[in-house]
């Protein structure tokens, strides 16, 4: 069990507010004052602004030393949150993120100023192509579901040129359900596709979707939710290209096979790539993340502007280019995830790179065998980096996956992605990524083996769960509720 | 094995607890066809050899430590204090997960709920979301939602003064999205001109204060041009609501636009962070996570993320936004920052940033007919145009000279007037100043 530490509660920053406190000091201002009445509007300017707090120095630091400590975090332990990839994130990568050659640069500054950022970005895409197999590759999108949108946006593009107007992109049930979302942002319906019994791509209902002329694209995730590889995706891509169709590889699950097996063989005409989940950039609680697309070559006209292209010798940002979808964002992407990333590759090398997939794998397969004898596995075929298991044994008890998963946490353990993939009734999606020890990966067992045994004895004592967290269980109804999404003085808690 | 990975003892400990001989018969799944050979990359790297290979990247490019910068445009350098990134280093922030389960993320949870507030209190708006990735995709989520709550109008009325990117990124969105956008020109005074627009027609009235010019608009016009549309402020240098009165307070529906003045690096152009505030009737449709208050089971207060039945792994298909990450990290970051300056650093900042501005401005001035004001008879926060046919050449001049002196308009948007758009903040001195101007008598 862990132990509660030395925690203490801390009110929100504005509670904490004393008058006359000052955080920070401005240089002395070396200018004169303006007139404000001749230099802004007279509607325009305000007093200082109503509700901001005044803390010193030592206040801001306590505060939010204090609120980390309340953060379970992967550098405190076992992270298995599946299909997150909750991996180590590097010391050096943030140090390198950091240098004022990288951090102090402005997106705008001249090409001959910032030759090193530009060339940082177009070696990232040699080896996210060297990795992919792809034509081509834009590093703007800002997250992985902004990935997909890009993706989503030159397949519309593509057809478009084409004079088609297309409107159906066909979607496993076992996605990740930002790939609906985005294929309905980028105008297109989506049709759902029910998984085979083995909870794989149905080829045959594929086929019998194909007919109607009217799919834009098959969107999925290799290998899939359920961390099984789609064996007919070679098939998959070759019977939409037949039919004039797209294959849209989500690529969250990139990290089970690089080095290994590429998504260019696979067919992919394009790729999102979540850096955090593969390249081991940090994910911030949050975020940012950064979603670059890989694409081939039938989709390699569309990409969004700039590219950085590269010629004797100079690198350059190629905003001319006319079939392309246009802007996705400001600039040119979250720059800072692409140093880590590029940080990352150089670290592991080629052999680094397959190696982490093959641990990637490998671990996920030991809690797979490990685990099953107490918790039901949801499918039975062979598994890559992560695995799907249920509560089908722990019901009759009452107990649901969202108690297991809480009083995980009790033993000192994130929890695993519970209810999803939506194919999975009550699912706890496991993946240990290629960062865990077998002796971390042992006690990870053995906690979710006593609560296995808890179940079955003391079933209170999981449907309670949390008791030892910085808070206990949370009412999450009464938050949807009763909302209260800002601190206002009125209604100060505490 | 890899410094980052177990080692080849686990390895061995595990492949016999499978019963396997090789890790390659975990890898049996995927058929032959799709393997790879080698990967065509370099072998395994120390960690002072991957310092060493891209220092010297970081060593080819100019930064603003080397010489004063003047440099705006949607992404401004203001003091960054000390306790920023010693928050943002600590491991338990920058290394954990989306707060899925709010029992061990209380410390994300919280000072997500306080940057929400803050953004409320900035913008006069009553509820904000925990951020979007930066100002141009916050611009596209506010029309999105105006467009959900217009369902019968598809043209959207938008200022051609938007930070071009912006814009852009609008019409790459409203295109997928069947959306017409009318972009409205701007007048010889800077300003969005308002004259004959049609609101009854549009989902939302989109202008941008300060604007691309770093001309402020006229927020109280705008807002009764827009009629029945939503009226949408975007802001990009969020310093300037520490001394302009912001949309929220003339009735506008949305304010948004990115906080990377407040406090975050340039980083060549992200990650920033975007942010959204808006009414709270429109809650429903807004994009984006939320964080709101709640208690536990033994009643103490907490927080937790809520109403995700807007959200993509609930909703998926009728989601009111495709985003799933946002820029939690980054809004931590301003929120530590906004957290330093507080009630009278928030003015000063501002006031400071606005008074340097004028100074450079007032200098000039002096110069005349060679470097115009675009817009000299309007009202700019702290940035302004400088009208000069070949932007580029002359600031590759004043490089020469040690100054970064601005951006070259045509870097941006070829519908600009030519000329470059200097911006100044607190960090800029006095001395700065006069060598610009200085800089610009003699090469003019």
């Amino acid at each position: 069990m862990k132990a509660r530490t030395l925690r203490q509660r801390e009110k929100l920053v504005f509670e904490r507010s004393k008058p006359g406190a000052v955080g920070y000091q401005l240089p002395k201002l070396d200018v004169p004052l303006p007139d404000l009445q001749a230099t802004l509007p007279p509607t325009g300017v305000r007093e200082e602004v109503a509700g901001l707090p005044e803390l010193s120095e030592v206040d801001v630091v306590r505060h939010f030393h204090r609120l980390s400590q309340w953060n379970y975090s992967v550098d405190e332990g076992l992270y298995p949150l599946g299909s997150c990839t909750m991996k180590y994130n590097p010391r050096i990568n943030e140090e390198l993120a950091r240098l004022p050659g990288f951090a102090q640069v402005h997106p705008l500054q001249p090409e001959e100023q910032v030759q090193g950022a530009l060339q940082l970005m177009w070696e990232l895409e040699q080896a996210l192509l060297a990795i992919t197999g792809m034509a081509r590759v834009t590093l703007q999108p800002a997250a992985g579901a902004h990935g997909e949108l890009t993706g989503m946006l030159m397949i519309r593009k593509a057809l478009q040129e084409r004079g088609e107007a297309r409107r159906t992109v066909l979607i496993p049930d076992s996605a990740h359900g930002t790939n609906p979302a985005s294929a309905v942002f980028a105008g297109f319906t989506v049709k759902e596709l029910a998984s085979t019994s083995a909870g794989t791509l149905d080829l045959a209902a594929l086929e019998r979707e194909l007919a109607s002329g009217d799919v834009a694209a098959l969107m999925i995730t290799v290998p899939n939710t359920l961390g099984v590889f789609e064996p007919e995706i070679r098939r998959a891509a070759d019977l939409l290209h037949e039919k004039g169709a797209f294959l849209y590889m989500d690529g969250a699950n990139l990290n089970a096979f690089v080095g290994i097996a590429s998504p260019g063989k696979m067919g992919a005409d394009a790729l999102h790539i979540n850096l955090h989940k593969t390249f081991s950039t940090p994910h911030g609680g949050g975020g940012p993340g950064a979603g670059p697309v890989a694409v081939s070559s039938r989709l390699e006209p569309y990409l969004p502007v700039p590219v950085v292209e590269k010629r004797d010798g100079k690198f350059f940002l190629d905003e001319n280019r006319p079939s392309s979808i246009g802007r996705v964002r400001s600039f040119y992407g979250n720059f800072g995830m692409l140093v880590r990333a590029m940080a990352y590759i150089l670290s592991l090398g080629r052999d680094g790179l397959r190696a982490m997939a093959e641990a990637a794998v490998l671990n996920a397969n030991y809690l797979r065998k490990a685990l099953s004898p107490y918790y039901h596995l949801a499918y039975e075929s062979p598994t890559l980096h992560e695995v799907v298991f249920d509560d089908a044994w722990q019901k009759s008890a009452g107990v649901n996956n969202m108690d297991i998963a809480k009083r995980l946490l009790d033993y000192g353990f994130h929890a695993p992605t519970v209810s999803f993939p939506l194919v999975v009734h009550g699912a706890l999606m496991v993946e240990p990524t290629d960062s865990e020890s077998l002796e971390e990966l042992e006690a990870f067992v053995q906690a979710m083996a006593a609560i296995a045994q808890e179940a079955k004895e003391n079933p209170e004592l999981l449907k309670t769960a949390p008791h030892t967290t910085p808070v206990r269980r949370l009412d999450e109804v009464r938050a949807a509720r009763r909302l209260v999404l800002r601190y206002e003085p009125q209604s100060s808690g505490e | 094995m890899h410094r980052y990975q177990p080692g080849t003892g686990d390895r061995q400990r595990i492949l016999e607890f499978l019963g396997l001989g090789s890790v390659e018969e975990l890898f049996t799944p995927i058929p032959q066809e799709l393997r790879i050979g080698e990967l065509p990359l370099p072998s395994a790297m120390a960690e002072e050899e991957v310092r060493r290979i891209l220092g010297e990247m970081a060593k080819r490019n100019v930064t603003a430590e080397e010489m004063p910068s003047f440099l705006g445009a949607g992404v401004y350098r203001h003091v960054v204090p000390a306790v920023m990134d010693a928050v943002l280093s600590r491991a338990e922030f920058f290394t954990a997960y989306t707060p899925y389960q709010p029992e061990v993320s209380q410390g994300t949870l919280q000072a997500i709920f306080e940057f929400q507030t803050y953004v409320c209190l900035l913008t006069e708006m009553p509820i904000a979301n925990a951020s979007l990735y930066d100002g141009a995709t916050a611009t596209v989520e506010a029309v999105l939602m105006a467009a959900r709550l217009r369902p019968d109008k598809r043209r959207v009325l938008v200022s051609r003064a938007l930070h071009p990117h912006s814009l852009a990124t609008l019409r790459t969105y409203a295109a997928a999205a069947g959306l017409e956008l009318l972009e409205l020109p701007w007048g010889e005074d800077g300003r969005t001109q308002l004259d004959g627009v049609r609101p009854d027609e549009a989902v939302a009235l989109v202008v941008q204060s300060p604007n691309v010019f770093g001309v402020v608009e006229d927020l109280p016009g705008v807002k009764a041009a827009a009629g029945e549309a939503l009226a949408v402020q975007v802001v990009s240098e969020a310093t300037s609501l520490g001394l302009l009165a912001p949309g929220g307070r003339f009735g506008f529906d949305v304010v948004c636009g990115d906080m990377q003045a407040f406090g975050l690096p340039a980083s060549f152009g992200g990650p920033h962070v975007g942010f959204f505030a808006t009414r709270k009737e429109y809650l429903r449709q807004m994009p984006g996570r939320l964080v709101g208050e709640t208690v536990d089971a033994d009643g103490q207060r907490a927080y937790v993320l809520t109403l995700s039945t807007r959200e993509q792994h609930i909703r998926r298909a009728k989601a009111t936004s495709n985003i799933c990450t946002n820029h939690s990290l980054m809004a931590l970051a301003v929120t530590v920052v906004l957290s330093l300056l507080g009630k009278r650093g928030v003015r000063e900042l501002a006031l400071a940033s606005h008074a340097k501005a004028e100074y450079l401005k007032g200098l000039l001035r002096e110069l005349g007919d060679k470097l115009p004001l675009a817009f000299p008879q309007s009202s700019t926060y702290n940035e302004f145009l400088l009208l000069h046919p070949e932007p580029e050449r002359l600031l590759a001049t004043l490089a020469q000279e040690g100054i970064l002196a601005g951006v070259a308009t045509p870097r941006l948007a070829s519908y600009l007037p030519a000329g470059i758009l200097v911006a100044v903040t607190e960090k800029n001195t006095r001395e700065e100043c006069d060598r610009l101007a200085a800089a610009l008598r003699r090469v003019l």
